[in-house]
């Protein structure tokens, strides 16, 4: 009865992974080719670095922005600040993966009756990503406290975070709808079939799909958020980007700018790594199946 | 005691007037096989009793309620009703076992002891208990056909559609989703079929309907229809499959 005829020969996803693995491109090329990547790239960082060195500007440039002192000094109080950047990351990062998934299945609403709610979503995702972001920080950031609400948060940290989710939710919203319109109507269909409200066929079977899809771009845009906490420096509040500017307004050099933007390589580094893994996997678990049972 | 009753049931898409009056009744564990060619309308017929397609004319009744009348409660009548497709359509991110859960614990409430055992006991019925918990694309596509048959089976329906369930298949997996379905016959399961396979169709049909042109031309027994077509047209379409080998 156990018949084998639809499962793929295992001998070609093997062959596919080990192309897929080979990203830098030398794991199949063997040790000659390892040699040549190796002196290729050692001659063209050889080119760069004496064309960097032979500028005229070169020993100013050095002096302002490569002195080790100036950037080991600044380092410390610079991780201290960052760490508001990572709590900002983290927090506003929850709020968008919720608001974003709200807004992007009110826009994928059938019917006439839902108009108005697709269309709301539409004109919102228009918006958060028109304005600039640092548009709607300062806006929000000044304005809403300027407003001496009761019972209104003052914090600038605050309303930069509450500015930071609602322009974000606008790019995440179009990934998370781009995934659900990746799955098959077949498959609401077979859910509907089963009984299951169109709620229920929502959320047991399309949207684990379309998020499934999606993670890849999701974390492109975590990425974005990363770097775009340094927009609330902007407010005045002390946050990496903003106590680099402190630091080198003091030194007179831009060493603390390198300390600073270590910091967030340092911390994007995974992420992308990460994205990388999963996009592999993703890939990986279409071609052999279940491998993830 | 009729188990589904058409009403003069038309639909179009667009200019396309696929469905053109259809009447036809069922009898409690009446199999009625649909034949005709592609594009005849077969699909959209069970599509419409699915409520998956809404009608632009005629009616529906499911033991003698009417279920195309307006404010009924469609996910209650496709709970009684189980349908399956001819691409499977089975739920990739989920397990077999999970495959045929779902709807039973969500849709009927059950706890999931109750329903696992319910699940385990019908994939066990279809040879598929130990790929409970395979997901779906290590499967071949019998197991997955029949997979989705235990996933409908399992919402306990009183009556079956099946839609072309063997048409996607390679020849060799076809008659382990056609003995299932015989099995389903021989319980006395009501089921409306649309099939290409036409020795299938007079082994297992009380009666055989010939679609052409979205309208039912001929209704009859399979000795009558496969034996004595009356129509011009059943007899041209059965020619042409004679001619093909395939009956």
């Amino acid at each position: 009865m156990a018949s084998e005829g639809d499962r793929r020969p295992d001998l070609e996803v093997e062959a596919r992974r080990s192309r897929v693995l080979g990203g830098l491109r030398l794991e199949a090329e063997g040790a000659r080719g390892v040699a040549i990547a190796l002196l290729s790239t050692a001659v063209f960082l050889t080119a760069v670095v004496v064309a960097v060195t032979q500028s005229p500007g070169w020993p100013e440039v050095h002096r302002a922005f490569f002195g080790w002192h100036d950037i080991t000094s600044t380092f410390p109080e610079i991780a201290r600040a960052f760490k508001l950047n990572v709590k900002i990351f983290l927090v506003c990062e929850v709020f968008i993966l919720i608001l974003a998934l709200v807004i992007a299945v009110l826009r994928s609403l059938p019917g006439p009756v839902f108009f108005p709610l697709r269309a709301l979503a539409i004109i919102y995702t228009d918006l958060a990503r028109g304005v600039p972001t640092i548009l709607v920080i300062a806006l929000l950031g000044y304005g809403v406290p300027g407003l001496q609400l009761q019972g209104v948060p003052t914090s600038r940290v605050f309303w930069a975070g509450v500015g930071l989710v609602l322009v974000y939710s606008g790019y995440v919203a179009e990934v998370y709808r781009a995934g659900i319109e990746s799955v098959h109507p077949s498959q609401e269909a077979a859910a509907r079939s089963l009984g299951l409200s169109r709620f229920q066929a929502l959320r047991r079977v399309i949207l684990p799909q379309a998020v499934r899809r999606v993670i890849p771009p999701l974390l492109n845009d975590f990425i974005g958020l990363q770097k775009d906490t340094a927009l609330v420096g902007t407010l005045g509040v002390v946050e990496a980007f903003n106590q680099s500017m402190i630091d080198s307004s003091a030194t007179f050099t831009f060493g603390a700018y390198l300390a600073a933007a270590s910091l967030f390589v340092l911390l994007t580094i995974p992420l992308a790594r990460l994205t990388d893994w999963l996009i592999l996997r993703d890939r990986r678990r279409r071609q052999a199946g279940g491998l993830l049972t | 005691m009729s188990a589904l009753r058409l009403e003069g049931v038309h639909k179009s898409f667009g200019a396309n007037e696929v469905l053109r009056g259809i009447d036809l009744e069922l009898e409690d564990h009446e199999v009625v096989c649909l034949i005709g060619a592609s594009g005849s309308g077969k699909s959209t017929l069970l599509r419409c009793v699915n409520l998956l397609e809404p009608l632009d004319r005629g009616r529906v009744f499911l033991d003698h309620e009417e279920i195309t009348r307006r404010g009924v409660d469609v996910n209650a009548v496709r709970r009684r009703i189980g349908i399956v497709f001819q691409a499977y359509n089975l739920f990739p991110h989920m397990t077999v076992l999970r495959n045929v859960t779902l709807a039973p614990r969500d849709v009927l409430g059950l706890g999931r002891q109750e329903a696992e055992a319910r699940g385990l006991e019908l994939l066990g019925r279809f040879g598929l208990a130990d790929k409970r918990d395979e997901y779906p694309d290590r499967l071949s596509g019998g197991q997955q056909q029949r997979v989705a048959i235990v996933r409908a089976l399992a919402m306990g329906p009183e009556l079956m559609l099946l839609d072309e369930v063997t048409s996607a298949l390679d020849p060799e997996l076809v008659a382990e989703v056609l003995s299932v379905i015989r099995e389903l016959a021989g319980v006395g399961m009501t089921m409306l079929i649309a099939t290409h396979e036409m020795g299938f169709a007079r082994d297992v049909a009380s009666r055989v309907c010939f679609l052409d042109g979205g309208q039912i031309l001929e209704d009859g027994t399979p000795e009558a229809i496969f034996g004595r077509p009356q129509n011009p047209r059943t007899q041209q379409f059965l020619g042409q499959i004679v001619e093909a080998g395939r009956l």
